[in-house]
């Protein structure tokens, strides 16, 4: 016997041991449990982060952009009108008031990770006979690359803004049969036009998106939008990206700048990513209750089982605190044995999943994340599960008159 | 004169008190131990023997009457200094031996020492040897109790009741399960180590030949000492 082990314990894992075949059938009960929930859990995150990564990388997740223009109807007196219908304004490209001001007050909120000026509008460009409507994006490369990944997306070419260059989607190249290196003129709706050199082509995942969307430097577009050291929109990237509506109403509040999260301009790929969580925790929820019911159940029957053992040690001074401990203790060491083997099964299933499974360019399906906090959340959840799954049983086993018990 | 170990003022010990089957099982029992003594308790089955033995080893608690163990009143006591008092005063002998099976002979020597002291340590294993020394089985004290003879097992029941040094040790026929050879045997243990050690004997049997070679024979029938 170990000398630096209590007597509790010692009783405890020999009556594990004893009840060796009951005991391997719970440990691999728990064991299947928990290997479900950190093998859902790893895989869950990997296909969110998946997700996060796909959408958030190719848009900012908070965007500063001009109030709306509103009509401003005479006031006669008050409470009274000039006129009874008031006509909603169309929206001109304006630049937002003081853009540098308010660039560097973001740049100054901790919870924000990078900041860029976007001079955005739409043209038309044109090459040969063949011409399209597109989405001009005027942007600061350096800072705007951490914003919208566009080194990521390149697919031919590269990643260069000068102010000569201009970055299509791979659709929009097919529509006007351009390639990187060839020449493309861009016409505002003003009028002005400049001619630009294609410098790579992306693919930003969707079809629609690669047949409109162009890149040009700031200056570029300012120039051909007729905005002169303005920018239409502020782009952001967050810290949390949860948190990112509530630090868009504050910005809002705080600014003359109307502020837009995406958790507002992708409520249903938000409400997506929520549904998934909120199934990920009733599955947890479930199969730890599940769990705790086999604990339970296994350990009643060894309080029945070993009631004698118990009116013995009871009779030979052993007290109600000592048996109670015992039982608990058997549970949170199925709860952290079965914890141990679940974790083992989970991670490796999942990484003998992310081995084979694949998607059909060979890519993989979600990446591999397995976090220590995973297992160490698994394991301290396991054994608190068995520590009260055991509770019914030893508060039993405990109450156990001797004189019944040692009669069985 | 003698230290008393144990005395009990007439007690009572009634069942289901206060519904239409209530049955008073002891009725008035006076009895005394002194320090040394070795008795034989003898009756026929259900005349109280068990009942008396279990209020006696402070595992139930008597209706009414007074049970002083070494002149402290257990009544006056709670439910955590009955169970200490227990395990430091009293042993306890089973017919049916009780040994715990996970365990090995030598590690239920070692089992109330252990919750006593809450760890194990080398006094505790020296002492658990010491009585399987004293019982006669050092060879098979790493046995576990189920691949021992009944006499062995009940040898080790006897070294587990005396592990506390126990003014008193109960006996709840002992050798009810055992041949004449080994019943022989098991009294006669206990026997020297009452005479050796002091120790105090209850114990109930069913064996007249066993209890006449005792200091003294209390007969109960129908809950009363007969003689």
């Amino acid at each position: 016997m170990n000398r630096w082990l209590p007597f509790e314990w010692i009783a405890a894992v020999r009556f594990l041991r004893e009840g060796r075949m009951q005991t391997l059938f719970i440990i691999s009960g728990i064991a299947i449990g928990v290997g479900v929930i950190v093998f859902m859990s790893a895989l869950l995150t990997g296909l969110e982060a998946n997700f996060i990564k796909r959408v958030l990388t190719s848009q900012p997740q908070i965007q500063l952009i001009p109030p709306d223009q509103i009509a401003r109807p005479l006031r006669t007196g008050p409470g009274s009108l000039e006129d009874a219908i008031v006509q909603r304004p169309s929206q001109r490209v304006i630049s937002i008031d003081q853009w540098p001001k308010i660039r560097d007050r973001m740049l100054a909120i901790p919870d924000v990770m990078a900041v860029s000026p976007t001079m955005a509008g739409s043209a038309l460009a044109v090459r040969g006979a063949a011409s399209r409507a597109i989405s001009i994006s005027g942007v600061e490369p350096t800072s705007y690359f951490n914003i919208v990944r566009i080194p990521d997306y390149v697919v031919a070419g590269e990643a260069r803004l000068t102010n000569q260059d201009i970055i299509i989607g791979a659709e929009l190249a097919k529509d006007l049969g351009a390639t990187v290196g060839d020449k493309l003129n861009v016409q505002a709706a003003s009028g002005t036009t400049l001619v630009l050199t294609v410098a790579g082509l992306v693919d930003l995942g969707s079809k629609g998106v690669n047949q409109r969307t162009t890149y040009v430097a700031l200056r570029t577009a300012q120039s051909l939008l007729g905005v002169i050291g303005g920018v239409t929109t502020i782009d952001m990237t967050v810290r949390d990206i949860y948190a990112a509506e509530t630090l868009a109403k504050q910005i809002q509040a705080s600014n003359y700048v109307e502020a837009d999260s995406w958790i507002t301009t992708n409520a249903q790929f938000f409400t997506a990513v929520q549904a998934q969580e909120t199934s990920n925790t009733l599955i947890r929820v479930f199969v730890a209750l599940s769990v705790a019911f086999g604990i339970a159940a296994v350990l009643i029957v060894s309080v029945i089982q070993r009631s004698k053992d118990i009116g013995i040690l009871r009779a030979m001074g052993t007290s109600r605190g000592q048996i109670l401990r015992i039982f608990l203790l058997q549970g949170g060491l199925l709860g952290f044995v079965g914890a141990l083997v679940g974790s083992t099964m989970g991670a490796g299933g999942l990484i003998y999943w992310h081995a084979f499974v694949r998607l059909a360019d060979g890519s993989e399906l979600f990446p591999l994340i397995l976090e220590r906090s995973l297992f160490i959340n698994a394991a301290v959840l396991a054994t608190l599960t068995g520590l009260l799954a055991a509770t019914a049983p030893a508060l039993r086993a405990a109450g156990l008159d001797p004189v019944v018990a040692i009669r069985g | 004169m003698a230290e008393e170990v144990l005395r009990l003022d007439k007690v009572c010990k009634a069942y289901n008190i206060g519904l239409p089957s209530e049955t008073e099982v002891l009725h008035d029992i006076d009895l005394t131990l002194e320090r040394g003594q070795f008795l034989a308790l003898t009756g026929p089955s259900g005349s109280g023997k068990s009942t008396l033995l279990n209020i006696v080893g402070l595992l139930d608690r008597p209706t009414s009457g007074r049970l002083c163990i070494k002149g402290q009143d257990t009544n006056l006591l709670g439910d955590t200094a009955v169970t200490r008092l227990r395990g430091h005063t009293i042993g306890f002998v089973f017919q049916d031996h009780h040994l715990i099976s996970a365990f090995t002979a030598l590690e239920n020597v070692m089992m109330p020492l252990l919750a006593d002291r809450g760890f194990p340590s080398p006094d505790i294993a020296t002492k658990a040897r010491d009585l399987m020394e004293c019982v006669g089985l050092e060879a098979v004290s790493g046995n576990l109790a189920m691949n021992m003879s009944g006499g062995q097992q009940q040898r080790v029941a006897i070294a587990r009741a005396l592990a506390m040094n126990p003014d008193l040790v109960l006996a709840d026929e002992p050798t009810g399960n055992l041949d004449t050879k080994s019943a022989d045997s098991v009294f006669e243990l206990m026997r020297q180590v009452n005479r050796e050690g002091g120790t105090s004997f209850l114990m109930v049997t069913h064996n007249l030949e066993l209890a006449r070679r005792c200091d003294r024979i209390i007969d109960v029938v129908d809950g009363r000492i007969a003689g």
